[in-house]
């Protein structure tokens, strides 16, 4: 193991018992737990600054509006962007997925355009797409990964063609936790003059993003996967494809002039953020992400992979177990299935010793299609997880074959 | 081990799942439906030969899914058997009540102890859905109307 020294003491929750045993969360790639600093900034804004922002010229709301346009820019540090305005406010990755699909694509997609996605995808960056080609008839274009589930830049080039519009691509899968060659993927795309939208849900969690030198169009967060709150998220999008982009809702904030007869629209980011935005979230998630910032990022990263590794190994012991997802470059998502035992079967034991993992499809139905199974158990580590952890998810796999046999 | 999770995985339901009765598709069937739990992706599709008294001659099932559902499927399949609609939907209903922790009246003893082996399932609230889900694909397919 490294010496990063997991930062555990951070969230009351790890110790905590579930079913009288002390919680092992391996369930970090649906949602991480939250350090205490996050839900201490929220609780202070709320009871000390908080009010509606940009419209109040009250007191109250210069506080709120200055703590909300602070944590854009706290997320354009933690993303690298160039500018604070290129961060968009969205309650999550899908919003903000779904927000380039409307504004961005829809309006400039005609019927045989394509779309270039990968069979890892989560859904979230595929029915977005899927409303295009219900709508306007585009064509969805599918890069396959390889058997161990790695992903090929040149697989993705080779996709590319003269009616592609988007590359969508999931940076880290959720389900084999593959690392994409996204900024070869850019690269290659940016050749033919495709833009491409990253879906960095998982890899900003695990990976130092730098959306300049990745040279991304669009990059999409969620708060909740990264020790924040629920119910925030972030699309960073170049400003040059900002500018051009049409609203998405309508409504409050997003406007210039509206009169009874005509509108205009406020400039990016604004444009996008239609109505009272989630205040204390965006407050809390830059807590969370100024706290992940603090730690020792590549430490972090490299303790994680240490994690997985000997869990990788240990899952060696239980040969019933079959490992989907073994990329050379990839994240401490740990993925199995077996033949005689179903995920939900497996995850009900597992829970009873108080190991949370996630079992199903992952919202990553075409991938389970792709390696022809229905659902898969899913251990996923995060930071604050220790070797300990692992010992005891191989134990209650242990019980759960004992059992289910 | 956690005495509810040998009541939920107990011998008799680990049976089932392993051992379908009556699997496989059904070339008279006079009903079917295909059932989806979009949560998990399990699917479980009923075929159903039902008679001109409104007697269930035949019931088979396929599908895919977890210990539970698959045991589910096929206890229910044993069970309405050569019963009539009526009977079946009021097996389905007390079928519920008992998955859910509820009282269960209006069965016979019989019934009510052989559906009894699903009764751990109570306690896994998040596991209710996988025990119901044959049940209410079999309602499904006997409200459709009538293949001709």
């Amino acid at each position: 193991m490294s010496s990063f020294i997991p930062p555990r003491e951070d969230f009351d929750i790890l110790s905590r018992t579930v079913y009288g045993n002390p919680l092992v969360y391996l369930d970090n790639a649906a949602s991480a737990q939250k350090p205490r600093i996050v839900l201490d900034a929220m609780r202070t804004l709320a009871t000390t600054g908080y009010a509606n922002v940009h419209r109040g010229v009250h007191f109250l709301s210069a506080v709120s509006t200055e703590a909300y346009e602070k944590a854009r820019e706290t997320v354009a540090r933690f993303l690298h962007a160039g500018h604070a305005d290129e961060i968009v406010f969205t309650k999550g990755s899908t919003e903000a997925i779904n927000l380039v699909s409307y504004s961005y694509l829809a309006p400039r997609i005609q019927a045989g355009d394509e779309i270039v996605l990968t069979v890892m995808e989560h859904h979230s960056n595929i029915v977005p797409w899927h409303f295009l080609r219900e709508r306007f008839g585009a064509v969805l274009k599918w890069v396959d990964v390889a058997d161990d589930g790695s992903l090929d830049a040149d697989a993705v080039d080779a996709v590319i063609g003269p009616k592609t519009k988007l590359v969508a691509v999931g940076h880290m899968s959720n389900v084999l936790g593959t690392l994409a060659p996204l900024k070869d993927i850019v690269a290659r795309a940016h050749a033919k003059g495709v833009p491409v939208l990253a879906d960095g849900s998982q890899s900003a969690v695990h990976e130092i993003v730098d959306v300049g030198d990745l040279d991304v169009d669009f990059f999409a967060i969620t708060g909740h996967k990264l020790y924040g709150p629920t119910g925030i998220g972030a699309l960073y999008a170049k400003r040059f494809f900002l500018k051009q982009m049409r609203p998405f809702q309508g409504g409050g904030e997003m406007i210039g002039e509206v009169t009874m007869d005509r509108i205009t629209y406020a400039d990016p980011p604004a444009r996008f953020e239609a109505g009272t935005p989630p205040i204390l979230e965006a407050h809390g998630l830059a807590a969370a992400l100024d706290w992940l910032m603090a730690q020792d990022r590549a430490g972090a990263k490299a303790y994680e992979a240490s994690l997985y590794a000997y869990a990788r190994e240990r899952v060696r012991e239980l040969p019933w177990l079959r490992v989907i997802g073994d990329a050379p470059d990839k994240g401490a998502i740990l993925s199995f299935e077996s033949e005689n035992m179903h995920a939900h079967d497996i995850a009900t034991v597992l829970d009873r010793e108080g190991v949370a993992v996630r079992a199903g499809h992952h919202c990553a139905q075409p991938l389970m299609e792709r390696f022809k199974v229905s659902s898969t158990t899913r251990a996923s580590f995060a930071l604050y997880n220790v070797q300990e952890d692992a010992d005891r998810l191989i134990n209650a796999l242990k019980k759960a074959k004992e059992m289910l046999g | 081990m956690d005495e509810s999770l040998r009541e939920l995985y107990q011998e008799v339901i680990l049976d089932h799942s392993r051992h379908p009765r009556r699997f496989g598709p059904m070339a008279d069937a006079t009903h079917s439906h295909e059932g989806f739990n979009p949560l998990c992706g399990d699917k479980v599709k009923i075929y159903l030969h039902v008679g001109g008294d409104g007697k269930i001659e035949k019931i088979s099932f396929e599908g895919k899914g977890c210990a539970i559902s698959q045991a589910s499927a096929s206890l229910m399949s044993d069970m309405v058997s050569g019963r009539t609609v009526a009977e079946a939907e009021k097996l389905m209903d007390g079928f519920i009540h008992l998955v859910k922790g509820e009282t269960v009246d209006d069965l016979s003893e019989d019934d009510r102890e052989t559906l009894s082996v699903m009764a751990g399932v109570s306690e896994f609230p998040m596991r209710v859905k996988c025990a119901t889900l044959a049940w209410h694909t079999m309602k499904s397919a006997l409200d459709a109307e009538e293949k001709k």
